[in-house]
């Protein structure tokens, strides 16, 4: 490589087949900053993960309970005795919540701003939908307290009453809307915006081609969507929703402000009670000695461990369907 | 398009006005807060009081979020007072305070409860020569707020309260509440317990006074976190506030303040003193009187007595210590340490506490914590 006549100036940089570079300076720098910066990213996730690790053992050596099955939070008790099993079910349930409410939405608001909208209407719409992103989680925590909270209860009370027949809405406890339920819709809200926007932009890139193509074949705005569109751009859609569903694991505020924390699994969702990772670590964490914030540090580390999965399922979902959608031509 | 031109120019001759007009009145707006924080003539004669001695130099600080607005009044008086000195209190919590001063890092910590024997053990790290020790600095009422409509005065006593959050009276129209409040028309409502979901020395001490006076229907531990099962929890005292203010039906406890700045009807104790007790800062007084120093040495820990029949003693009360080492100070920070305490322990400093919402400590108790503060090291 180093004996290549230096390229003449108009001629654009010849790549190599296998993607080095040239050899000019500028070009070295690059490739090692680039490189540099990748490894330092490894470099930071190993040792967080290292600290949580460490830290985590030195708490669950301690813990007179089963880490993974107790049903308490009681690391400055004596005995000693927490468990993540709640807050394993609370973090779950309510994304899937989230999830099953915000994905379908995200993707018609997404569709709409980009293939039905009005030009004048899809860039505020857009950008209104943006907007919703940059909402600090703590503001989404208040107005669901003093707002989403005592206008759910009559949803509640509605789903107990005609839908209480499929257990998950059978309301057994009285009280306030401050339930798993209220939480996914609250975080539903709050990923919206990530998958609509992503959703959005890869179904922009639908090729045109496509799209004409379907459309001379006779076909519907709705044929050309549903043959065209969707399966081009749904791993997009998928790891748009996997962005979203990282942001509902990990919602600290929002949660505890709205949720009713309690360390019972319940499959009634509309009953008060139950927790999430993010929301115990956080209502725990100033009163907590040493050693209870080790504890709460090993359930953060099962959080760490969830995202992990949760994307490694994700990327194997895409990869599976890259080929297939055509997203990466 | 000349017209144009003109409404434009109008229009940006408005807008110079609006800005500048707001401007001088943001102006006139700062002008008024210098002038009631230089010039209230209490607050400079209280800070006259202040002796300054060899404070220098900045004092940090760290520990419970009760005594917050307290420390706020405090720290400010005494900063306009000594000049070139720097307090610096972050309220974050006493489990925060408690580390942070077995750390080392704070000239002293603020907490809820007296500090644990395992806590101690680990000062002596710290206080070279010495240890830890409480120095009762605030007293309070903790109050129980509910919300019902067309009650707007309800006694319970100490049994009732304890069966109502531990979801053992679940109506508003129990008999047992009918007993207490003869005439009163009590609804027929579901009675919605509220607590703090955090760990919160508040929670403790409501522990502390319901094992004192109804072990029986209270069997649990005095403990940080919300142990009976049932009930709603939410967010720090203005998390519940806020519930019990919300929903009709609900009670919940938080310090009197929260009570009164958002108008929260608060239940009458029946302590089985001639009448039933409302949370005011004096009652609280009055309870805490009653208290007997338990700490060891120059140790000022108090042991309430929650089961008083004193007219007039509000016996669900919050006293939240300053915690400093007995000997072995960082040298740098003590005199700071020694003179702000002092000022406090103070006379002054103690009538303070309630317009703030507070209790002051007994007069006798905050001799013995002047007389301590004074032998510091």
């Amino acid at each position: 490589m180093a004996i290549t006549s230096s390229p003449s100036p108009q001629a654009p940089p010849v790549i190599e087949p296998s993607g080095t570079s040239t050899g000019r300076a500028g070009d070295k720098v690059f490739v090692g900053l680039s490189r540099g910066s990748g490894i330092l990213l490894l470099v930071v996730m190993a040792s967080i993960a290292a600290f949580l690790t460490y830290r985590a053992v030195l708490a669950i050596s301690k813990d007179e309970g089963n880490f993974l099955t107790t049903f308490d939070w009681n690391p400055a008790g004596d005995p000693p005795v927490f468990g993540i099993a709640v807050l394993l079910y609370g973090t779950v349930v309510s994304s899937i919540i989230a999830m099953v409410i915000a994905v379908p939405i995200a993707v018609g608001i997404a569709l709409f701003i980009s293939h039905y909208a009005p030009r004048k209407l899809a860039s505020p719409l857009a950008y209104v939908v943006d907007l919703l992103a940059a909402v600090p989680s703590i503001i989404y925590g208040i107005w669901g307290a003093l707002f989403l909270v005592p206008y759910l209860a009559g949803l509640n009370s509605w789903l107990d009453e005609y839908m209480g027949w499929t257990y998950i809405f059978d309301k057994t406890e009285m009280g306030a809307a401050r339930n798993l339920f209220t939480v996914g819709i609250l975080l539903a809200i709050m990923i919206l915006p990530i998958v609509t926007s992503v959703s959005r932009e890869v179904f922009l890139q639908v090729p045109k081609m496509n799209e004409e193509a379907a459309l001379a074949l006779g076909a519907t705005r709705w044929e050309v969507i549903r043959m065209s569109v969707l399966p081009f751009g749904r791993s997009g859609v998928i790891s748009a929703s996997m962005l979203g569903l990282g942001r509902a694991l990990g919602e600290t505020m929002a949660v505890a402000t709205v949720l009713s924390p309690s360390f019972l699994i319940s499959g009634h969702l509309l009953d008060p009670g139950g927790g999430t990772f993010a929301q115990n670590i956080a209502a725990k964490f100033d009163e907590a000695n040493e050693f209870g914030r080790d504890a709460l540090i090993a359930s953060g580390l099962v959080l760490f461990v969830l995202t992990l999965l949760v994307n490694g399922a994700a990327r194997l979902i895409i990869a599976r369907r890259k080929e297939y959608s055509g997203a990466n031509a | 398009m000349k017209l144009q031109r003109k409404n434009r120019l109008r229009a940006t001759a408005l807008g110079a006005l609006a800005v500048s007009g707001a401007l001088v009145l943001t102006a006139c707006g700062s002008d008024d807060n210098t002038a009631s924080t230089g010039g209230a003539g209490e607050n400079t004669k209280a800070a006259s009081n202040i002796k300054c001695d060899d404070a220098k130099g900045k004092l940090l600080a760290s520990g419970s979020s009760a005594q917050k607005n307290a420390m706020d009044l405090w720290v400010r008086n005494y900063m306009a007072a000594c000049t070139g000195v720097e307090v610096n209190y972050k309220s974050s919590s006493s489990g925060e305070g408690i580390v942070a001063f077995n750390q080392g890092t704070v000239g002293f910590a603020g907490s809820d409860s007296a500090l644990k024997p395992e806590e101690v053990a680990e000062s002596k790290k710290i206080c070279k020569g010495g240890q830890g020790i409480n120095l009762p600095m605030v007293g309070g009422p903790i109050a129980l707020g509910y919300n019902l409509e067309g009650v707007d005065d309800l006694n319970l006593d100490a049994a009732t309260v304890a069966k109502i959050f531990n979801s053992k009276i679940k109506k508003w129209n129990d008999p047992a509440i009918a007993k207490l409040n003869p005439g009163a028309k009590l609804p027929a409502k579901a009675i919605q317990p509220y607590h703090r979901s955090e760990d919160s020395g508040t929670t403790q001490n409501l522990g502390k006074y319901l094992g004192a006076t109804a072990k029986k229907d209270w069997p649990y531990e005095a403990e940080k976190k919300w142990p009976a099962p049932g009930g709603q929890a939410a967010s720090g005292s203005s998390g519940v506030a806020a519930q019990v203010k919300q929903e009709d039906g609900a009670i919940g406890y938080f310090e009197l303040s929260y009570a009164s700045s958002q108008n929260i009807s608060t239940v009458k104790i029946d302590t089985g003193a001639a009448e039933p007790v409302a949370a005011t800062s004096e009652n609280a007084s009055t309870a805490i009187a009653a208290a007997k120093i338990e700490g060891q040495g120059k140790d000022l820990a108090l042991k309430l007595d929650y089961a008083t029949k004193a007219d007039g003693a509000y016996p669900i009360v919050l006293v939240t210590y300053e915690i400093v080492c007995d000997k072995g100070n960082n040298a740098e920070t003590l005199g700071t340490v020694k003179s702000f305490l002092t000022y406090t322990a103070s006379e002054d400093g103690q009538k303070v506490l309630s317009e703030a919402g507070y209790a002051p400590i007994p007069a006798e108790i905050n001799a013995k914590v002047r007389e301590t503060v004074a032998t510091l090291s």
